[in-house]
């Protein structure tokens, strides 16, 4: 298969392009998307080809345009609504649980809600503690919602045409230390390329350790794969791709090939995702492990300013390798 | 001067609403309805008045005070009746209750529990009806208490700076819950805050239903034609408390029988009477009303409830994952 190798913002960009060519009801709405080209320009272009009715720069007032993305979206459109970053979903928050997540179940099934909510996610950089937030522990909990957080540009790009043509609210962490990584991206195929929601991909085989991230701490397990490598320790790191659904059965598999588990994720330890794969591993791969399941993730502190604390509060490639060492120390051999 | 024939189907509304919400009341008691139940007693002729100013393809959206708002807008008591008895044969299958009353035929969006939050969405219904071209309007209904709230102001600033299809209506009775309007507003008028937005207000006593029906066509016609929001204060008060747990202690006996006096839907029948129509056919018409009432609440008895098999695809539309 032919691929182009092209930046994760333009894998964005050009799902939402080519979905928008194809559907007119589809509308990007958010701060700084048209005539600014985008905070971070993933947007970049975009109201030069389809217009400001389609590209529409909305005042700061996210819970406002939230929620006129969802009364849209329950009388046929399909809104793409972007927030400069997910830490200000917070004041959107009641948009997304209460009316998005709930309009289909309330209604009886009356209404459906098929709406994009996107943004960069989890920490930048030196942003402090109120633009650092991983929002998707939050909402990856509420049924009626999807959540996705791709790692590399062929699944951002994937996952938004999904998430774009899903008839449920789908919500896209986006990284903005991810937004100028490159990769290797299909090119547009007859009907489109997508990627599945709810689907986890093992990005690297291995044997002796399952190592299971998202987003840009995939990069991050992938590298500390690759320094476990150089002394014989295998491990296979599964990206999720997709937190809810959650592919537990690649996870399950994975772990019960290599009966040891680690998990690295941005955002606070109490519950979340990591929380969450653990109660699924010990449940469906008891027997198969040989350590407790280990997580590594920012530090149970509101994110600091300074560098040096920040990157230590943030998980590293060498809390990631020492956590793998730990449960590695109960190896039977 | 109004004519009988086009006042008759509206206290025929009205009335139709009084019954079915008495009854409510009364099934609350027995315990055949749980949870919460908000009744519209007294505030009738807000939401019949304002919503015969609509034509069919227009939306209207509301608070957890829906049954009225759902019956002017054409669901049927049976469907209302069942849904409060949470029954499987309800507007919203049982899953909705009281506070959630849906009717996508007849483009009732909703009763919302969250004070404020579903007018962005009314905005966002207006935004789609624009965004398509299409000559529909959205009514979005709210108490005095939701002014304060963050939601409606985002909701008029976008509307206004849009220039959206809608009408904002502030059913002010009076009281924010327990709480009366001076201590709740710095302004005696919800109204008074459209110029703030650059929007057209209006403000008036929602106790005539057709005198409601013609302010708010008049904020319709502008949302119609040109495209242009308006925000309406109706001057209305509830007979029973906030919802069945609140015996309304905040207010005297004698304020309470004062307003009974101006109930709108006695000044509605009254008015027919003046305008020639003859206490006989009220009556009969009264007797249809009853009837009706009583076969919802039969309906309601003897449908099924909703089976576990319902919430996962009313949870998500199609697959959960692939």
């Amino acid at each position: 298969m032919a691929t182009r190798n092209i930046r994760y913002r333009e894998a964005l960009r050009e799902a939402m392009m080519e979905e928008m060519e194809k559907d007119s009801t589809i509308f990007l709405m958010g701060e700084e998307v048209g005539y600014y080209q985008g905070a971070y320009k993933v947007s970049e272009g975009m109201i030069e080809k389809f217009g400001p009715k389609r590209v529409i720069d909305a005042p700061i007032v996210e819970g406002g345009f939230a929620g006129i993305g969802v009364g849209a979206a329950m009388t046929g459109l399909r809104p793409i609504i972007e927030f400069m970053t997910w830490n200000f979903s917070a004041v959107a928050f009641d948009q997304i649980l209460n009316n998005a997540a709930k309009v289909r179940q309330m209604s009886g099934g009356q209404f459906k809600c098929p709406i994009v909510f996107r943004g960069p996610n989890a920490s930048a950089r030196q942003v402090g503690s109120q633009h650092s937030h991983a929002m998707e522990h939050f909402y990856a909990t509420v049924p009626g919602l999807k959540v996705v957080a791709p790692a590399f540009p062929a699944d951002a790009k994937g996952l938004m045409k999904a998430a774009i043509r899903d008839d449920n609210p789908v919500l896209v962490m986006e990284s903005e230390t991810l937004y100028s990584v490159k990769g290797d991206v299909p090119d547009e195929l007859e009907g489109g390329e997508i990627v599945p929601l709810g689907k986890a991909k093992v990005v690297q085989e291995g044997t002796d350790v399952t190592i299971v991230a998202y987003s840009r701490m995939t990069h991050v397990a992938l590298e500390a794969a690759a320094a476990l490598a150089k002394e014989n320790i295998s491990a296979e790191v599964v990206d999720l791709r997709s937190l809810r659904p959650l592919d537990e059965g690649t996870i399950v598999a994975s772990v019960r090939k290599t009966h040891r588990c680690v998990i690295v994720h941005e955002g606070w330890p109490y519950g979340g995702v990591g929380a969450e794969i653990t109660d699924r591993v010990q449940r469906l791969a008891f027997d198969s492990l040989d350590a407790p399941i280990l997580r590594v993730t920012t530090l149970d502190v509101p994110m600091p300013y300074n560098a040096k604390l920040e990157q230590l509060c943030i998980p590293q490639t060498p809390r990631v390798i020492a956590a793998v060492k730990r449960v590695m120390a109960r190896r039977s051999n | 001067m109004p004519t009988a024939s086009e006042l008759k189907p509206l206290y025929r509304q009205m009335q139709l609403i009084r019954r079915l919400e008495e009854e409510a009341a009364r099934a609350y008691a027995q315990g055949k309805i749980g949870g919460f139940l908000h009744l519209y007693i007294g505030q009738e002729a807000a939401g019949v008045g304002a919503l015969a100013a609509l034509e069919k393809n227009d939306y209207v959206i509301t608070t957890y005070r829906d049954h009225g708002i759902a019956i002017a807008k054409g669901m049927s008591p049976r469907s209302l009746m069942a849904e409060l008895w949470g029954k499987d044969t309800g507007c919203s299958r049982g899953l909705g209750g009281s506070m959630h009353l849906f009717d996508s035929k007849n483009r009732m969006l909703g009763g919302y529990g969250i004070v404020g939050g579903h007018i962005p969405l009314a905005a966002g219904v207006a935004f789609a009806s624009k965004y398509r071209d299409l000559k529909e309007v959205t009514l979005c209904f709210f108490g005095d208490g939701a002014v304060s709230i963050a939601g409606f102001h985002e909701a008029l600033s976008l509307a206004a700076l849009w220039k959206l299809p809608i009408v904002f209506i502030c059913e002010n009775n009076e009281y924010s819950m327990g709480t009366p309007l001076s201590r709740t507003m710095s302004v005696d008028d919800a109204s008074k805050k459209a110029p703030g937005y650059g929007i057209p207000g209006d403000q008036f006593r929602a106790d005539d239903v057709l005198d409601v029906r013609d302010r708010i066509r008049i904020a319709v016609d502008r949302a119609r034609n040109e495209s242009m929001p308006t925000l309406v204060e109706l001057r209305t008060y509830r007979f029973r408390g906030h919802s069945m747990s609140d015996p309304g202690k905040y207010r005297t006996p004698e304020e309470l029988e004062e307003r009974k006096q101006k109930d709108p839907v006695h000044r509605a029948r009254e008015l027919l009477l003046k305008l020639g129509e003859k206490e006989e056919s009220i009556k009969a018409l009264e007797a249809e009303i009853e009837a009706e009432v009583e076969d919802a609440i039969k309906f309601a008895d003897e449908s099924p409830e909703p089976k576990m098999d319902l919430l996962e695809p009313t949870t998500y539309d199609g697959p959960f994952a692939a």
